[in-house]
């Protein structure tokens, strides 16, 4: 029951600095945090303070909005920091992790016999219900909700992005056992898609529908995937998960405990030897890169949706990537009006066309100034949905629910918009204009 | 770095609080003309693309040159100036005050209301102050030049809020306010020539007499009379070909105004209105220029895909029905082009609607 989905439209961006396939075990970190940031709307009420001591899996804090969410420590160990911001806004909660790791016993259900509630009480017990991502609005999932259907995307096509073939290779019996759980969540269907030429097993994993795209960036994006397998329509809800937490999920099932331990792939032109590495979720950036030289933008993700995150910050909960790229604060003299032969466009008004399997090292730099919507015809090429950009956009502007709506703003999240915002010579904004609209939706709503 | 030290130096007097805060627009835009700025990504994707709109509007204004050298080179050829250089020298210095008219004014007045609104310079006025003068005749009295040009930038662009946001194509308002404003200097049979010399162009022999003087290789090199860059045919495809090549314009556009125009110029021709053959629409006047300059700029024309053909199409089909329908007025192009200015967003409007009624059925067809 596979369908084949050829993608035209899209981009691949060529960057310096592909992982190549060697795994390494980073060192314990020497602290862990969770943040309420790595997560859309979420208003969040700490359970912890400094000096509590934790184990993996106890709840830090909650989101007020929905009291059932619970946000857990990925190590045990002791409360070291809470970091806040301006007003006291919660940034983080830090956990300096014991020498011996000790995992909070999780009463793990039989999926297949337990009821539905039973299973969403161990996934929420076990913090791993806020890796489920609902849409529209990309939002942690509701728990008193059902989804329309599940969609899980088995790769990842955005610059530099890590293999899921590779990091998930040993790990068959987990996701199987994950997207077994999925299963129930939902009375609809759960889909799976995988890259056409991909080799691995997950055209074997039972009980899922089974899809695989060709194609540029965002071909891996899971909303472009839902828009050319069953769209979103208003009214309805439909969930995602990241493949490798689908794993988590499942070995949590096989095991009976949480082990928040992961893969992601260290990436970008300013690593040495980019590749692969063992963590465990949340870790210090310090205990992946090590010592990382001064004017270098790290980026939790990729680079055209990843958070920035500094030397001694951490990476996110749902980054399966660390990107490490040089800043771009330097001026470059009439910079426009040269051949620029060391930088990429996809206009041939510059010579990147010339050589196509080209590296480039590309930097921070915004190239340009922001100005206002002029190039038309641009933007619908490097998004494989039937949506009109810039019309969207400009109704999130001008704050009128009922043309986002209407112009699709169900359908899609900023990261369908970043290859769009990419490749603006006009420099606006997208992805933050549409998340804008989105919260101004959640809260008219 | 000498260069970057000064410009650092005298940054503070012309920054706010600075001596000369009032030149603040004035002095970014002349910095970011020189350095690209220093700025980098703080939200959304951290690396982006090296294009910008200064370099999407100097693309344009580099496809325009080979059209204004072959029109400055026509103006000389048609006061009858023998060899390639004294005629092209001549028309150079005949066309030059109007280009400098036109910058100066436009970019005057961009420049003051960038400064009132604290808004970067836009680049668009590069392009149009370049395109005033090459669809004036070159005789037009230059205060003329200087009164259209600022009427076009201000009632044209600013009043709708600048760069991006106008309803119709500045240049052409500024030809078509000169053209309603000072009838007599822009039109009738005695301009389009340079001194000494005046008779009617070849657009309006087509109007009145069926065909024309010139032969159909002089029309299209470009080697009789007119407005000064929409003579040459062969100049404007290689501009064009520019263009399309960086994907600065639409391809969409520029083919079904040719298309729209060819399809009317056949239509006449059959029936017997006209009877010169369907492309020679496309040698004279500005129906080339217009083609390939006006109605691809990306602000003023339709903005979806299929909207693009449908005002591509309308455009070349009207400009040649003007021409032909209406011969008191026989350049049909800027009329044309700024009509379906007007109805672009009307186009755009069922476009999108269509759009939202795929995804309005979606709901049905889930229940």
């Amino acid at each position: 029951m596979s369908k084949n989905i050829k993608l035209r439209k899209g981009l691949d961006i060529n960057l310096a600095g592909k992982a190549e396939a060697r795994l390494e075990v980073a060192p314990m970190a020497k602290s862990y945090a969770v943040s309420p940031l790595d997560y859309e709307n979420v208003t969040p009420k700490l359970l912890v303070k400094v000096g509590d001591k934790v184990e993996a899996g106890s709840a830090l804090f909650f989101d007020k909005n929905n009291p059932r969410i619970l946000f857990t420590s990925p190590v045990s160990g002791v409360v070291s920091a809470i970091n806040r911001g301006e007003k006291r806004k919660l940034l983080s909660v830090a956990v300096e992790p014991d020498q011996q790791q000790v995992a909070k016993a999780i009463k793990v259900v039989d999926t297949a016999k337990a009821s539905r509630e039973e299973i969403v009480e161990m996934l929420l017990e076990s913090g791993l219900w806020t890796r489920i991502v609902e849409r529209p609005y990309g939002i942690i999932a509701n728990p008193d909700r059902e989804p329309k259907a599940i969609f899980v995307s088995a790769f990842d096509s955005a610059p530099l992005a890590p293999d899921y073939n590779f990091i998930l290779k040993e790990e068959k019996a987990a996701v199987e056992a994950g997207m077994a759980l999925l299963a129930r969540l939902t009375k609809g269907k759960v889909h799976l898609s995988a890259r056409k030429s991909a080799e691995g097993y997950m055209s074997e994993v039972k009980g899922v529908e089974y899809h695989t795209f060709e194609g540029k960036h965002p071909a891996g994006n899971v909303g472009v995937q839902i828009h050319h397998i069953d769209r979103i329509a208003k009214g309805d809800i439909v969930w995602t998960v990241n493949i490798q937490d689908v794993a988590i999920i499942g070995r949590m099932l096989l095991s009976g405990k949480l082990d928040m331990s992961k893969t992601i792939a260290v990436t970008g032109s300013e690593v040495a030897k980019p590749c692969y590495k063992r963590i465990i979720a949340g870790a210090a950036v310090e205990s992946i890169v090590g010592k990382t030289a001064e004017n270098v933008r790290i980026i939790s993700g990729n680079v055209l949706t990843g958070r920035t995150t500094a030397a001694d910050g951490y990476i996110s909960a749902d980054a399966n990537q660390l990107t490490l790229i040089p800043e771009g604060n330097v001026y470059e003299l009439l910079g426009w009006a040269m051949p620029r032969f060391h930088r990429f466009s996809v206009s041939r008004a510059y010579f990147s066309w010339l050589c196509p399997k080209k590296e480039y090292k590309l930097d921070t730099n915004l190239n340009g100034g922001e100005r206002p919507f002029v190039v038309t015809g641009l933007y619908e090429n490097y998004l494989p949905m039937d949506v009109y950009v810039s019309y969207l956009l400009k109704a999130c502007l001008v704050k009128d629910l009922d043309k986002m709506e209407n112009l699709g703003l169900y359908e899609v999240l900023p990261e369908d918009l970043a290859l769009c915002e990419f490749v603006d010579p006009s420099k606006i904004e997208m992805q933050q204009i549409l998340r804008d609209g989105i919260n101004l939706m959640i809260k008219e709503s | 770095m000498g260069l970057r030290q000064f410009v650092d130096k005298i940054k503070p007097t012309f920054s706010e609080g600075g001596k000369l805060s009032f030149l603040h627009s004035t002095f970014e835009g002349f910095e970011t003309f020189l350095y690209v700025p220093n700025t980098t990504t703080q939200r959304g994707a951290h690396v982006r693309d090296c294009n910008d709109i200064k370099r999407v509007m100097i693309m344009v204004v580099l496809a325009l040159v080979p059209a204004m050298l072959v029109g400055m080179y026509n103006v000389g050829y048609q006061a009858g100036i023998e060899g390639i250089l004294p005629a092209f020298w001549f028309g150079f210095l005949k066309a030059l005050p109007t280009i400098i008219v036109s910058y100066v004014t436009g970019l005057a007045i961009e420049f003051a209301f960038a400064q009132k609104r604290k808004h970067e310079i836009n680049e668009g006025f590069l392009v149009t102050g370049l395109l005033i003068p090459l669809v004036m005749p070159v005789t037009v009295p230059l205060w003329i030049v200087a009164l259209s040009t600022a009427f076009a930038v201000i009632i044209g662009k600013e009043v709708f809020g600048g760069t991006g946001m106008n309803v119709f194509n500045p240049a052409l308002l500024a030809r078509a306010f000169a053209f309603f404003a000072y009838t007599p200097q822009m039109s009738g049979e005695a301009v389009w020539y340079a001194d000494g010399k005046t008779g009617a162009t070849a657009l309006e022999q087509l109007a009145t007499t069926g065909d024309m003087q010139w032969s159909v290789m002089d029309a299209f090199l470009g080697l009789i009379p007119g407005s000064l860059g929409e003579t040459s045919t062969a100049a404007i495809l290689l501009g064009a070909a520019l263009l399309l090549f960086t994907g600065v314009a639409s391809w969409r556009i520029m083919l079904s105004v040719f298309v729209g125009g060819l399809a009317f110029g056949y239509l006449f021709d059959a029936v017997g209105v006209t009877d010169y053959p369907a492309y020679y629409h496309l040698l004279v006047g500005g129906f080339a220029f217009g083609a390939v300059f006006m109605a691809t700029d990306p602000v003023t024309s339709a903005q979806t895909n299929c909207g693009k053909w449908i005002y591509g199409f309308m455009v070349g089909a009207l400009a040649v029905l003007i021409r032909v329908v209406n011969p008191a007025y026989p350049e049909g192009m800027m009329l044309s082009i700024l009509f379906m200015n007007a109805l672009a967003p009307l186009i755009d409007y069922f476009v999108v609607e269509r759009n939202i009624a795929r995804r309005k059925k979606l709901i049905k067809n889930v229940k």
